[in-house]
């Protein structure tokens, strides 16, 4: 191709290219018109559901709801303090049981899984992705609140567990092989075992990437209802014990929304401004460290 | 692409070696006289270890989906043996008599998901076209943060913004119209309350958006970049050079982007359960109440009472599972098929 370009330029430059005919003109800017509609569209809910949720929520929110606990049915007032520990507490469970067991298998899958077992490994993770949050919901019921006989805050935290694994799983996989091949040979080459390489030279380096992905199955989890609704269940008062039914701050937005109680109403606004400042700020400090990491960004 | 190097040579590894990698006994004298901070007598051991506990995290990822099936397969036995498969054809849903059929729950999250893709995927493919072929660079980052930040609101504050704004919009304005315009075909029918089939599309729609748009704009921007400019050389516009040149050529991995939020919406539970309105009937007309699978589970699964009544419940999750895993798998095979093959074709 190269060397033919002098030659075409040459007999290009007399020809004359006949014009495009109306219609098609026509066509392209409506096309590129429609494009815009449906950017526009789309982005509309995004903007009326957060104008709304700040409107609602700042009017909303205020002290008592965020260090009192839910008043009695039709008494004004109160807070969702609880709920808000009670989020904190089953996203910690949820991560002490997910967030090893999820880099692990990344590790596996990065550093040993070019094999058929790391292929169904990666394929597993996924399909688990994909799975209904609700039932996943009822697997942790089965598995935990059955056997123990009662709602729990564990039941909760190992339903969330059981969403966030796919993610990291994969996020940390993907980060770990954006590390150079050329690091983890200069730790061999210095002698280093294998394991060790992996923990202080691989693991190491990938950091931000993996600290991405957590975030990012954290930040999914923390806003999820179903798989709650019948493990932690929720409750109207304190409780910090994993082993009694917890309230959530999504659990207690569906709950307050669905009522039919004004201030109700007003308190699930206050809860969602709340949940999605959470989200919000993991999401944002997410990009952040992507911008700033040493290899996310790649 | 295989960036693992290992230590000890691996005759199933195909994965070229360009430096001789050894064990790591081979080099320990030498390491003994240089630095004996780097001398890790039983490095073997700790590597085996080390490699069991990551064995172990993987086949715990497997282990999950071997539990989720023998939880729900083992739980909804009673109900299969009483139902069979006439669970899914029966639409007599009575706890009392402990009667269950479920063929209104799967027609509502059928309906829904299938209202839901109508009106999302031409949308997303539209935005998905507009970032990656129209705009200019400078909105390109802004445009797909503000999509993804549409799939980081969580479901319930979806559902909550339903119940008080989409709602309220639908019975007011939209449903109204839709009756007198489109009331004819059926479709379009009866008492315009908003909460409805319908409401619960919409609100579907927005949720699967994101997840639609961003994986078209994945695979367009997989497609070679000399497909477009030999399609511009040919003399097309720039919409012809997108149709032939890039949808074209992406049509396979759109496919698996809206099977993937097809996926999502089968399964999704909390904002359909607020605004559907939870009746277990089938009737033609989307201004009516229905019901879905995911919406029975999480309204009724915590006062189901009896066990034949748990485990119809949990063979409508044992149903969903299995759905939402085939067209998961289906979607991902399609999207991996698309994006290996145009890598593959743009390094050639």
């Amino acid at each position: 191709m190269p060397e033919a370009m002098p030659d075409n330029t040459k007999t290009v430059a007399p020809l004359t290219i006949p014009p495009i005919s109306l219609r098609r003109r026509v066509t392209d800017h409506m096309m590129t018109g429609l494009a815009v509609l449906t950017v526009i569209v789309v982005l509309a809910p995004l903007f009326a559901i957060f104008a709304y949720l700040v409107y609602r929520g700042l009017g909303s929110i205020n002290w008592a709801f965020v260090t009192q606990t839910p008043k009695p049915v039709g008494e004004v007032g109160g807070g969702m303090a609880n709920a808000i520990v009670g989020s904190l507490l089953i996203l910690a469970i949820a991560s002490i049981l997910g967030v090893p067991l999820g880099v692990g298998a990344g590790i596996y899958l990065a550093e040993y899984g070019r094999n058929r077992f790391g292929d169904a490994i990666r394929f597993t993770a996924d399909v688990l992705n994909g799975v209904p949050s609700i039932v996943i919901g009822i697997v942790a019921y089965a598995l935990v609140v059955l056997t123990q006989r009662h709602f729990s805050a564990l039941a909760g935290g190992v339903a969330l567990a059981i969403m966030m694994v796919p993610t990291i799983t994969r996020t940390t996989e993907e980060m770990l092989l954006l590390v150079p091949r050329a690091l983890r040979e200069a730790a061999y080459g210095l002698g280093i075992p294998r394991w060790r390489t992996t923990l202080s030279i691989t693991l190491r380096t990938a950091t931000s990437g993996v600290i991405t992905g957590i975030m990012l199955a954290f930040a999914r989890v923390a806003g999820e209802t179903a798989p709650l609704l019948f493990t932690a269940f929720g409750n109207q008062f304190w409780n910090v014990n994993v082993n009694q039914p917890t309230a959530a701050l999504p659990l207690q937005i569906y709950v307050y929304g669905m009522s039919p109680y004004d201030d109700w109403h007003r308190q699930a606004w206050a809860g969602a401004l709340v949940l999605i400042v959470l989200i919000v700020t993991a999401v944002a400090a997410v990009r952040f460290a992507v911008r700033h990491g040493t290899f996310g960004a790649a | 692409m295989a960036y693992s190097a290992m230590p000890t040579p691996q005759p199933e590894s195909p994965a070229s070696q360009p430096i001789e990698a050894r064990k790591v006994s081979d080099f320990t004298p030498a390491t003994n006289r240089i630095a004996p901070v780097l001398r890790i007598s039983n490095g073997e051991t700790g590597d085996q270890i080390f490699k069991f506990a990551m064995v172990l995290c993987g086949a715990a990822v497997l282990g999950m989906l071997v539990l989720i099936v023998y939880e729900l397969v083992l739980r909804s036995g009673p109900s299969w043996h009483a139902f069979g498969l006439n669970f899914f054809a029966g639409s007599d849903w009575n706890p009392v008599s402990e009667h269950f059929g479920a063929l209104p729950f799967v027609y509502g999250t059928l309906v829904s998901s299938f209202l839901a893709l109508i009106i999302a995927v031409p949308l997303s493919i539209g935005v998905a076209v507009f970032t990656t072929e129209m705009c200019p660079p400078f909105l390109r980052g802004p445009l797909s943060f503000f999509v993804e930040l549409l799939a980081a609101i969580p479901s319930v504050v979806y559902g909550l913004w339903a119940v008080f704004v989409l709602v309220p919009i639908l019975s007011n304005y939209v449903e109204p119209f839709l009756a007198r315009t489109l009331g004819w075909t059926g479709f379009f029918e009866g008492p315009p309350y908003g909460i409805s089939m319908l409401a619960a599309g919409i609100i579907l729609a927005i949720m699967i958006i994101p997840i639609i748009s961003s994986i078209s704009r994945e695979v367009l921007m997989v497609v070679p970049q000399h497909q477009r400019e030999a399609a511009l050389a040919l003399g097309a516009t720039r919409w012809e050079m997108i149709r032939i040149g890039v949808l074209r050529n992406a049509r396979a991995g759109i496919v698996g982007g809206i099977i993937l939020g097809l996926g999502r919406a089968l399964g999704e539970t909390m904002a359909v359960t607020m605004v559907i309105g939870n009746r277990p009937e089938i009737v033609k007309s989307l201004f009516a109440p229905g019901y879905t699978m995911a919406s029975v589970l999480a309204n009724e699964f915590t006062e189901a009472t009896g066990d034949v009544y748990l485990s119809a419940l949990i063979e409508i999750g044992l149903a969903l599972f299995l759905v939402t895993i085939i067209v998961n798998a289906l979607a991902r095979l399609l999207v991996w098929t698309v994006t290996r093959g145009q890598h593959s074709a743009a390094h050639a």
